[in-house]
Order: structure tokens, then sequence, then C-alpha cells
């Protein structure tokens, strides 16, 4: 057992956590405005944008995934577009597993800031519009701050959820060694090889985890409550 | 000078509704909005602050805010809206939320004196009675100087002794500050002591425009007593019939005619007057 944690190799975690992290930050900045735009319009494409953005999290991930690499295949549309003018190699590659981590965990970023949003008196951003602040301010100084729960669900549910992935990552970024193979792929690679103890390991590091961090959001959430009432 | 003249469509619960209101408001002014729930007070003063669109038009001070061709944005026209919910920044210390409008530590500190907040200034929102956030909501309105101070039912919310110490705040603040008033308002005796004009609205129309004497005293003729209140029962006892009548908060028994016990029905608003006693206060 001892032998065995000696010679673990931690490449895959820190894959997945890299492709975590930055799935987050990338979705960070793309949900936000599609969130407050979501919160604050009446218009009648709001149902669409909902319904779409909530795809992924119905479809199986292998739908999904085989969207993706069809649409990221060199010989598509797409993927030759980005082959010639960037040089980037979508399929089967880190950067188009984020593009597809970014797809598939859309949802888990966009609805807690948008029930978020939703949650907030309207009379507070009106006031806030009412003191001459544009809609811009009014977003990061007094919605977002008033939002702190749903703000860090948002962010930490879409890290864990991407670090949780598996169907879409194996389909579009394969299983390459230090490359697109992350924690979940390489438990699953163990466990056809019929290398438990491993796989025992890696799992249970899984576990623990991804504990802690959720533990860690109900805590903070917990005390915002009781701070701020709400 | 204020003046407005606007019309909008409103959907009430049961019927559609025009809203139609045109009227000047003369520099200083405190005007008392009231009506029933649903007469458009509030959509007034919401389209008054540009949080509602609507036509017609609205100027102030020769600046158009609203008109055929363009509308003024909330934010560009100078104005104090109080939210019957307080609406404070939750995020903000009691002095953030005035500094967030305009940073102006001098008349922030001001503000925070005259509504005796200062000691609070460091809390946060949370941490308020009902009355003080409501302090704080209108110290904030008055950070950006406003032209016209909208208040929605500032004081409903709060308790009678509360409620009395803000009016007298608001007296204060108003003669400091001279700003032209609007406040939607039920309470009778809050609209005498504060405002010099009352405007009141029925299904989206104004219906009474003048001094808080003429609108509010009902008394008509010569009867010198006159109260509206409404019928709670009709008994009878022995041989005669008494009706039950909540005015305000009181109750009181008033002996009926066989005749009036017929026509009246509970839950009708009724007039009480008399004209042949001479009332006599004395302190309770």
């Amino acid at each position: 057992m001892i032998e065995a944690l000696q010679h673990i190799e931690f490449t895959p975690f820190f894959i997945s956590f890299k492709l975590a992290s930055i799935t987050a930050f990338v979705l960070f900045c793309v949900a936000l405005p599609l969130a407050w735009y979501l919160s604050q319009t009446r218009s009648r494409v709001k149902p669409f944008i909902e319904a779409v953005t909530a795809l992924p999290i119905v479809l199986p991930p292998s739908v999904l995934g085989f969207y993706i690499l069809w649409a990221f295949a060199p010989d598509s549309a797409l993927g030759a577009f980005f082959e010639d003018a960037f040089g980037i190699k979508l399929a089967f590659s880190f950067t188009g597993l984020v593009v597809a981590s970014c797809f598939y965990s859309l949802p888990f970023m966009v609805q807690p800031l948008q029930s978020g949003f939703e949650s907030l008196n309207k009379n507070m951003l009106e006031a806030s519009y009412v003191a001459g602040k544009s809609k811009f301010v009014t977003l990061f100084k007094v919605a977002l701050p008033n939002i702190k729960p749903s703000l860090l669900t948002a962010i930490i549910v879409t890290f864990a959820h991407t670090v949780g992935e598996f169907g879409v990552v194996l389909m579009v970024g394969g299983s390459i060694p230090g490359e697109t193979k992350v924690a979940s792929v390489a438990i699953y690679d163990m466990v056809e090889m019929m290398d438990y103890t491993s796989a025992h390991i890696y799992s249970a590091i899984m576990v623990l985890i991804s504990f802690v961090v959720l533990l860690g959001v109900y805590i903070f959430n917990a005390k915002q409550t009781r701070r701020f009432g709400l | 000078m204020i003046h407005l003249s606007i019309q909008k469509k409103l959907q009430g619960a049961e019927e559609n509704m025009n809203l139609e209101a045109a009227f000047s408001v003369k520099e200083g002014e405190f005007i008392a909005l009231r009506g029933k729930s649903g007469s458009g007070k509030t959509t007034l003063l919401r389209i008054l602050a540009g949080l509602e669109d609507a036509q017609g038009e609205i100027i102030v001070e020769n600046e158009s805010w609203l008109s055929k061709v363009a509308t003024l944005p909330p934010q560009k026209r100078r104005i104090g809206f109080v939210f019957q919910d307080y609406a404070l920044f939750e995020n903000m210390t009691i002095e953030q939320n005035l500094m967030f409008v305009q940073k102006d530590k001098a008349l922030a500190t001001h503000l925070l004196e005259l509504t005796e907040l200062t000691a609070l200034k460091n809390r946060y929102p949370n941490a308020l009675s009902g009355g003080q956030k409501q302090r704080v909501s209108i110290a904030r309105a008055l950070m950006k100087r406003p032209k016209i101070l909208l208040l929605d039912e500032p004081l409903s919310a709060l308790d009678p002794q509360m409620r009395n110490k803000l009016q007298n705040e608001l007296l204060t603040l108003h003669k400091e500050f001279g700003t032209t008033t609007i406040m939607v308002s039920h309470d009778p005796s809050e609209i005498y002591k504060l405002a010099s004009r009352v405007i009141e609205l029925e299904n989206g129309k104004i219906i009474h425009d003048g001094t808080p004497k003429e609108v509010l005293l009902k008394t008509q003729g010569s009867q010198k007593f006159s109260f509206e209140g409404e019928v709670l029962e009709i008994k009878k006892v022995d041989v005669i019939y008494i009706a039950i009548v909540a005015i305000g908060q009181q109750l009181v028994e008033v002996v009926i005619s066989a005749n009036e016990a017929k026509t009246l029905k509970t839950g009708e608003i009724v007039r009480l007057s008399t004209k042949a006693f001479t009332p006599t206060i004395s302190h309770s």
C-alpha cells in the first residue's frame, strides 16, 4: 500500500484541476452577462435561451461528446477553420477539452447566477439606477456582492462538475497521457487494466477532495446567511 | 417648476385602466398623493422617476424628461426615490450606502447627523430596525441633492410612534433642503402635517387637487363633527337598533332607526355626523 502511494502519478489530477480552473474562469466571463440578461429581460426569446442553456444537464454526455467531436474534426468547417486560422487542433487536445467542458458545464454556471440575480430586490437595483449608476456599475457594485452564496455555488459547482466529467472528456479528448488524460479517465483506464489498487487510491482522493470542496461551500453559505440574513 | 402630462395604459387586476394625469408643481412644494390601491399612485411616481415609460411629457425646470422624441433615463434625472421596503444596498454599511450615491463626505456626515444615524454609520442595513432603515433610505435619496424627492408610502410599514418621529424628520429635512417632494400616503394626519397640497387619484384620474384642508376635511354644510367609518354590525337591542361603526382605530355604537337598519349593510362605508352638540376635549 505504502509503495503504491509512492509510485502514484499525479499528472491526471493536475490536468483535471487545470481543466476545471480554466473552464470555471472562462464560463464565469461568459455566463455572467448571460445570467444577468436572463434575469432582467422580459423578452419572448428567454425560454428558448434557457432551454438551450439547460440542454447539457439532460443530454447524455455521449450525445454532447459526439456532436462536439463531429464539429471539431479536422475535416469539419469549424475544425478546419481553427486549424488554418490559429493552428489549433481542437479534437484530442487540451484546448478542445476546455471548449467541450465549457459547453458541458454551462448550465452549472448560468443557473445559480441567474436565480441569484432573480432573487435580488428589484427596488434595490432601481435605487442604484436612480442614484445615477449605470447597469454595468449596478451589476458589479450592487448585484454581484449581494449574491455571494450564489456566486460561490456557481463557481465551485462548475469546477467540481468539470473535475467529475467523464463521457465528454473521453470522447473529445481521448486518453493522451500528460495532455488529455484527466483523473476520471485515468481511473477508467486502471479498472480496464485491472489495476484496482491504483483505482482505489485515485477514487478515494476524488471522493475526499470533492467532499472537502462541497463542505467548504455549505459552511460559507451558512455563514453568509447568518451575517446578511440572505 | 415641473409640468407633467402623461398617459399610460395599465393592466389592472380586473380590467385595464388608463392612467391620465396632468399637473404642475411649484418649486419647494410638498405634495401628497393619495387614492385607493390600484389607482395609479405608485406608477405615477415611477414614471416621474423614469423607472417606467409612458406617453406624454414631463418638463422639469425647462429640461425635458419625457417627450414624444426622447425619454431621459433615471440615471440622468436627479431624483431621490424612497421605496416602501427601503431597498438599501445590503452589502454596504450605512455610510457607504450614502457615499455610493455621491462621494460627498460633508453632505453624508450632515445627513447622518440630521437623521440621528451617526452612531450607526458603520453598521450594515441588516442590523437596523425598520425605522432606522427608512431614515437611511431618506438620507440616501437626498445625497444627490435631487430636484424632486419621491416617496412611495415611506412610513406605512412603521409603528405609529416611529411614524410620528419620521414625519417630524421629513419636515425638518424639507425645511432644510427645500426639495420639491411628492409623497404617496394614506394617512390623513400625516398628509395634513407634511403636505401643502393633496392630489387624489381614482382609477387613474385626478379627482381632487387642493390644500389638505379642502381635500381631507369631509364636513359639509353646518355639520361640525363628521367621520367616515365602516359599519361592522347592526344589532337589535330590545326595541332599538344599534350599529357598531369603526372609525379609524375606534369602535362606536350608534342608535339607528328601524328604517336605517333595513337600508344599511355591514361593510358599508358611512359618514357619522352631528350638528347640535359641542364636543369637549380632554387629555387622554
